[in-house]
């Protein structure tokens, strides 16, 4: 307990408690079993294995403040408009500092079996199955998740049918206070043989030390086709936690991007599990950073049924003093045959400053498998750069072809074209911007 | 054209170049043959500017000005074109995006208007044909993945779209079926004109049978050590080049 108990103004946890317990006293067992975790682990340190190269402490040393109660925080349309994917033609649940913002939000025509709202929204038996995918993990910021989140997401799709339009997730936080912490839960549930684009993307207006620590829970059904894009732009002192809890069923087809350019320090964790056959489940990544960012993916992907691919492909452009942080674990369970399993981590190191830390970990209990791994760090390939100044490309232009070809190794696969074009101009725009190109 | 004036050249101390004299005028074809390590992609990669090899001395005169002075791209939009015998897969860049910037480049240079995408496209579409490659090719990343025959046409439809004044080409031969050969020596040989002119480096006469030089030289340890006309290239076919190199020696 003694991590929370910090000096004023933050709150203590039981005055954070007795809030939420108003909230909905069936989410308390959850709650409580948390926070006793997170009491028992406090925040990870670097000598735990999985934060090896993360260093959380400027998250441990902010005032503890979750926000229970909304920031009060006006906001207009105007505002939220020009953001990204602020014009796409989705549905649109808009949260402001972990609390669903109803004036804010569009939800349009989904058809009759479909459900998209927010947690709060009183929906029924949920309280008893969130967690219910997140339970085995020994993660210090889902347990803090599970004590003190106060919204988010539902999307539920039923047995065969789509979504009419994508839905798009769209987090902000306004506060202006350091440690100011939204603790947001999504839970997705994708019956069988549905389909639909999930967006996600979490964004920060105002340059607070704020944390945002995100715990989705997600089951896709049986032949499922679900595309998730994560976009992740928060302001350079934010710090941005996620975690994501996947169970996917038979020939279910799930892919999963994540796009992380913002915050201070970002770190995602991805669990995957492949618990039938013939899945494919893809998870795609990119990292721009600058500055003194980090941003870390973790990942566990298990094959717990034959026949099953996964791929994982993660390109780091990595600039100043920044830091890109890959951890793949790719576990093969006895009887797993025929599992496919590719990863790729790519680093490209524009400072000599920059770091980035790739671990690869693949676990294989079965014998007949095909699993491969490749990373790379290095600078920009000298041979390339040549190469397209022969063709007649100046320096910049050719440095700039390279960098947005490096990225859009990764954008070209967001397979929902109105999402891929807008991300491909914006990383285009963002290395014009920032990344020294001469 | 081109004159090259005791060209000496190396990489980090050491000699490569020792001497080269050649003089290559508009509307002739040069062959330069070697054996492997002579010197050829080095004086190739001189003359296109690549990074790395010091000149340290003599001169290359393009069209009456130092050659050695411009920067590649300079030099690539002052007509100059380098068919690598090693195409760099540059994965990610999308083959379209990249070729149509490279001929903008150098249209925007010589004051010409820069084709639009449908213009580009349409203008692309007939030389690919010709070549023999599929549609999708300006799809894929540029040569990422691609065969070794499909890397050399690759750089001959370059080539062809960039409409170079002179252009070298290393071992474009290599590693090409008989048919892709026979295809690529068209596309030269539809270049050919009065006013452009090609180097052909080549370890194989067959290649000559359909760019028939006008001239063949032969490379041994950083210098011309035998100069000729297309028989030389048939003289080398028979007797290799150890008669040569001992009466350099
Ligand atoms: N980057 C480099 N670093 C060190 N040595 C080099 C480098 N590039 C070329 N060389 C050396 O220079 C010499 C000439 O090489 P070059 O590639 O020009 O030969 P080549 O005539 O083109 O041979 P091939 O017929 O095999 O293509 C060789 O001894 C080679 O090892
Ligand atoms: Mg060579």
């Amino acid at each position: 307990m003694s991590q929370l108990a910090t000096t004023n103004p933050a709150v203590e946890p039981v005055e954070a408690f007795t809030k939420l317990e108003q909230n909905g006293a069936a989410l308390m067992p959850l709650r409580k079993a948390g926070l006793a975790r997170f009491s028992d682990s406090g925040y990870p340190t670097l000598r735990d294995e999985d934060w090896r190269f993360t260093n959380v402490k400027p998250i441990a040393e902010l005032p503890f403040r979750p926000t229970i109660d909304p920031l009060g925080q006006a906001l207009g349309q105007e505002q939220l408009g020009n953001v990204t994917f602020g014009q796409l033609s989705a549905d649109r649940l808009v949260f402001i500092d972990g609390h669903f913002n109803a004036a804010l939000s569009q939800i349009g025509d989904q058809s009759s079996g479909v459900t998209v709202t927010h947690l709060t929204s009183g929906l029924a038996g949920l309280e008893r199955e969130l967690g219910s995918l997140s339970i085995g993990d020994d993660n210090p910021f889902v347990a803090l998740n599970d004590a003190f989140f106060t919204d988010g997401a539902v999307i539920q799709i039923a047995d065969g049918q789509r979504l009419a339009k994508p839905v798009h997730l769209l987090f902000v936080t306004t506060a202006s206070e350091d440690g100011e912490a939204a603790h947001i839960r999504n839970w997705i549930v994708a019956g069988a043989n549905t389909q639909g684009t999930i967006i996600e993307s979490h964004l920060s207006l105002g340059q607070a030390a704020t944390v945002t620590n995100v715990v989705t829970e997600s089951r896709i059904g049986d032949g499922a086709n679900i595309e998730h894009i994560k976009f992740q732009d928060q302001s350079n002192r934010a710090f941005h936690l996620a975690s994501l809890h996947s169970e996917l069923g038979r020939d279910a087809q799930y892919t999963f991007h994540s796009i992380a350019l913002g915050a201070r320090l970002s770190r995602n964790n991805l669990r995957m599990r492949l618990a039938q056959p013939g899945i494919e489940c893809i998870l795609n990544g990119l990292y721009m950073l600058r500055g003194q960012q980090l941003a870390d993916h973790h990942m566990v992907v298990e094959h717990a049924a034959p026949h099953c691919d996964s791929h994982e492909y993660f390109n780091g452009i990595l600039d100043d003093q920044s830091r890109g942080v890959f951890h793949g674990r790719i576990l093969v369970q006895p009887g797993a045959q025929k599992t496919d399993a590719k990863q790729t981590n790519k680093n490209l190191l524009l400072s000599d400053d920059a770091t980035a830390n790739t671990k690869p970990q693949l676990e294989i209990y079965a014998d007949d498998v095909k699993c491969t791994h490749g990373a790379t760090i290095g600078e920009m390939d000298d041979d390339a750069i040549f190469y397209l100044r022969a063709r007649g490309l100046d320096t910049p232009t050719a440095r700039r072809m390279l960098l947005h070809g490096f990225a859009g190794e990764i954008v070209e696969r967001i397979r929902h074209d109105a999402v891929r074009e807008e991300l491909n101009a914006l990383v285009l725009g963002r290395l014009e911007a920032v990344h020294k190109l001469d | 054209m081109l004159q090259i004036k005791n060209l000496q050249a190396g990489i980090e101390d050491k000699p490569i170049l020792k001497g080269i004299n050649l003089t290559v005028n508009a509307g002739e074809v040069h062959a330069i043959m070697g054996p492997n390590g002579s010197g050829k992609s080095t004086l190739a990669s001189v003359l296109a500017g690549r990074d790395g090899f010091d000149v340290t001395g003599g001169e290359a005169l393009y069209n009456d000005n130092d050659l050695l002075d411009l920067a590649p791209e300079e030099r690539a939009r002052e007509g100059v074109f380098l068919a690598f015998q090693y195409p760099v897969e540059i994965p990610g860049v999308n083959s379209a995006y990249f070729l149509r910037s490279a001929v903008n480049a150098i249209l925007k240079h010589r004051g010409e208007e820069e084709l639009d995408a449908m213009n580009f496209l349409k203008a692309v579409k007939v030389k690919m044909k010709e070549l023999g490659l599929g549609e999708d090719f300006l799809k894929r990343p540029v040569n990422a993945g691609f065969s070794g025959g499909e890397k050399k046409r690759n750089e001959i439809l370059q080539m062809t779209m960039l409409d170079p004044r002179l252009a070298i080409l290393d071992e474009t031969d290599s590693g090409l079926d008989i048919d892709a050969l026979r295809i690529v020596a068209d596309g030269v040989n539809r270049l050919r004109s009065d006013d452009n002119a090609q180097v052909v480096i080549t370890h194989y006469q067959r290649l000559l049978d359909y760019i028939v030089p006008d001239f063949v030289h032969v490379l041994h340890d950083g210098c011309i050590i035998k100069s000729g006309d297309k028989s030389l290239a048939l003289e080398l076919e028979e007797k290799g080049y150890d008669w040569l190199t001992k009466e350099a020696a």
